[in-house]
């Protein structure tokens, strides 16, 4: 019997979806150990020597063993299986596998289209575009505060005194996320000691609504990652050799020209690196939206959340992330692009 | 001159500025967990009280899920440390091409964002454990959490142990070998102590990573519980000064590491400033000042 189209995407015996999700892996595996063999010949390596043979049998099994665990069993696969759960229809545990589950694109459909009504999904896909937005305005912010302390730390400052302010930036970061949010709805509540100082000076006479208005979780956003874009920065600033700024200001640059000039096109891998980071990590962030945004606001993350953990919608809550991490990996190739940075310098 | 000091006095008021904005919140929070209103707040002051510890040493979910924290935090050590490792060691021994396609797919859990991480460790783990049988084994909170966290944190463990091995000498390992050594001598005698900063190091970090991490438990954990997911659970439903003491302990915490590591790095520096005079007396040929 030739196995017909609906056979194929089921998820008995060894369907098509589910072998490609175990082909992929065994191809770029495959391409890897090649290119890894090909290119040790070109690399002018002293011991001219087989991993086996210089790891020792035992030593190499073990490497590749544990570096296999991790890039399948925890990167890859759990990608491609999530993938592929995206492409599935909601079903009860009892019918996975059994003739309802056949291959769909309805979760993606039903992000531009409502599943129930056929009007077009503006909610949704205004939250999606919301989300890129403010992580965009965001990153440019936390660059805006960063890059000043950056550039003082990395050429003025002597070492023990950049040692402190290093600590000093990291220790309000062991503390975790959750409280860091929770510290700011202290502070930017109704009740808050902000509106309590600004009704106390008689700036206004009701409290401003902080956390509805969501400059909450715009705060609460820029504050989170406010590290992650530090140190990328402080590393780019810090190799750059002092003497070039100096001949700069020797040969009559204004301070403007010699960052603009000077220091920012050198910086410019580690600011792509940090403003690729702070963007990743905003657009992807729940503890923020869920705490500091306003009752209306919806966060693409939390749409997702919601999906997993009060529909039990999982195929398309996998949907949606899929979509929010493809959408995030094409603004941020667009941005590379636009300032002319490669993905190569960013991620060293 | 005068418009350097203006200059000096903007970046001052400016630093000054940014660590206002870092340690307010915190500071504000503080004051709460020893004020007596059950509504966290910093102002006014109505009274000292140190009921907060008492009820949060009391919050059973809380227990609980600081022990799950720390059971996690734990395997999740045990698992990106040697991965982070072996990770690094591979890394070192591959070129061009195949290291930039190696490097894709291990730092890009870096950059993914912990939900999605989170969401497809689930998934994987269900169909997994279903197809294979092991599903009592595998499918638990604690067990998924430990992956989930690890598929990011052992890509920070390699870059902290690559930072330090791109140092390594390989004059050294090259010098045990011609004295007779196996390359598994070298892993063990010289290449590892060599790490060993860099492995402890890793460890603390991939720790603090596990311990405070909340996008990727929430979904990892399943019915479980973690420290951070009780306290989401508790900032939803309200707020109660009881979390502002928690924070307290957490800083009071952070600035004893701080201050010890302050500590132990000048102690190192002055020693090895010390060590540096007396070879410095030594090459003089003053060896009698030196001795003394």
């Amino acid at each position: 019997m030739i196995p017909t189209w609906d056979w194929c995407f089921r998820k008995e015996g060894w369907p098509v979806s589910r072998l490609l999700v175990y082909l992929i892996p065994f191809l770029v595996i495959a391409v890897f150990v090649a290119m890894a063999r090909y290119e040790r010949r070109f690399a002018h390596d002293p011991t001219h020597k087989g991993f086996f043979e210089r790891n020792g049998t035992t030593l190499g099994i073990v490497f590749i063993a544990l570096v296999a665990f991790w890039t399948l069993f925890l990167v890859v696969l759990p990608y491609l299986y999530m993938v592929q759960e995206s492409f599935h229809p909601k079903l009860v545990a009892a019918d996975r596998g059994g003739p309802k589950d056949i291959l769909t694109t309805e979760q993606y459909r039903s992000f531009f289209v409502q599943p129930t009504d056929g009007e077009i999904n503006t909610t949704h896909m205004g939250a999606f575009i919301f989300t890129l937005v403010i992580s965009a305005i965001v990153t440019v912010l936390n660059f805006a505060i960063c890059y000043p302390l950056a550039y003082y730390m990395a050429q003025a400052g002597s070492v023990q005194k950049v040692r402190l302010l290093m600590l000093a930036l990291i220790v309000p970061y062991w503390v975790n996320e959750i409280l860091r949010a929770f510290s700011l709805r202290l502070l930017l509540a109704s009740k808050g000691l902000i509106n309590q100082a600004l009704m106390g000076l008689g700036l206004t006479d009701a409290p401003i609504d902080f956390l509805g208005s969501n400059v909450g979780l715009y705060v609460g956003l820029s504050y989170a990652y406010l590290l992650v874009m530090m140190f990328p920065l402080y590393n780019a600033v810090e190799s750059l050799d002092k003497n070039q700024i100096e001949a700069a200001r020797d040969l009559g640059a204004p301070w403007w020209r010699i960052h603009k000039d000077v220091v920012i096109p050198y910086a410019k891998p580690g600011i792509a690196s940090g403003c690729t980071m702070v963007f990743m990590l905003s657009a992807g962030s729940l503890a923020a939206p869920q705490f500091l945004g306003g009752p209306k606001t919806l966060w693409f993350t939390s749409i997702v959340y919601d999906f997993f953990f009060q529909a039990f919608n999982w195929p398309r809550g996998a949907a949606y992330a899929f979509l929010l991490l493809a959408g995030c990996i094409a603004l941020v190739m667009l941005m590379l692009r636009l300032f002319k940075v490669s993905l190569g310098e960013t991620i060293k | 001159m005068s418009s350097q000091t203006i200059i000096k006095v903007m970046i001052g008021f400016y630093v000054a500025l940014f660590f206002a904005y870092l340690f307010g919140p915190l500071a504000v929070m503080s004051v709460t967990a020893f004020n007596t209103p059950s509504y966290p707040s910093a102002y006014p002051l109505e009274g000292f009280t140190l009921d907060w510890f008492v009820k949060l040493w009391n919050h059973r979910a809380m227990m609980e899920g600081l022990r799950n924290s720390i059971i996690i935090g734990i395997g999740v050590i045990c698992v990106s440390v040697p991965v982070g490792l072996a990770a690094a060691v591979v890394m070192n021994q591959i070129y061009h091409r195949a290291r930039s396609l190696y490097y894709l797919v291990t730092v890009s859990p870096v950059l993914t964002p912990g939900v999605i991480i989170g969401i497809s460790t689930v998934i994987f783990w269900r169909d997994f454990s279903e197809m294979t049988g092991t599903r009592g084994f595998f499918y638990k909170g604690i067990m998924l959490s430990i992956f989930g966290q690890s598929s990011f944190i052992a890509a920070y463990c390699l870059l902290i142990i690559m930072a330090r091995l791109q140092r390594f000498d390989r004059a050294q390992e090259e010098a045990a070998l011609d004295l007779g050594a196996s390359y598994p001598q070298v892993f063990w005698h010289i290449l590892l102590p060599f790490l060993r900063p860099a492995l402890v190091s890793a460890s603390v970090i991939a720790f603090l990573s596990s311990f405070e991490n909340y996008n990727t438990t929430t979904f990892a954990i399943l019915a479980d519980k973690t420290l951070v997911t009780v306290l989401a659970g508790e900032v939803r439903q309200g707020t109660t000064p009881a979390l502002s003491a928690l924070a307290v302990i957490i800083i009071a915490l952070s600035l004893l590491g701080a201050i010890a590591y302050e500590v132990v790095k000048r102690r190192e520096e002055r020693r090895s400033a010390r060590i540096a005079e007396r070879a410095k007396l030594a090459e003089r040929g003053d060896l009698a000042a030196a001795v003394a």
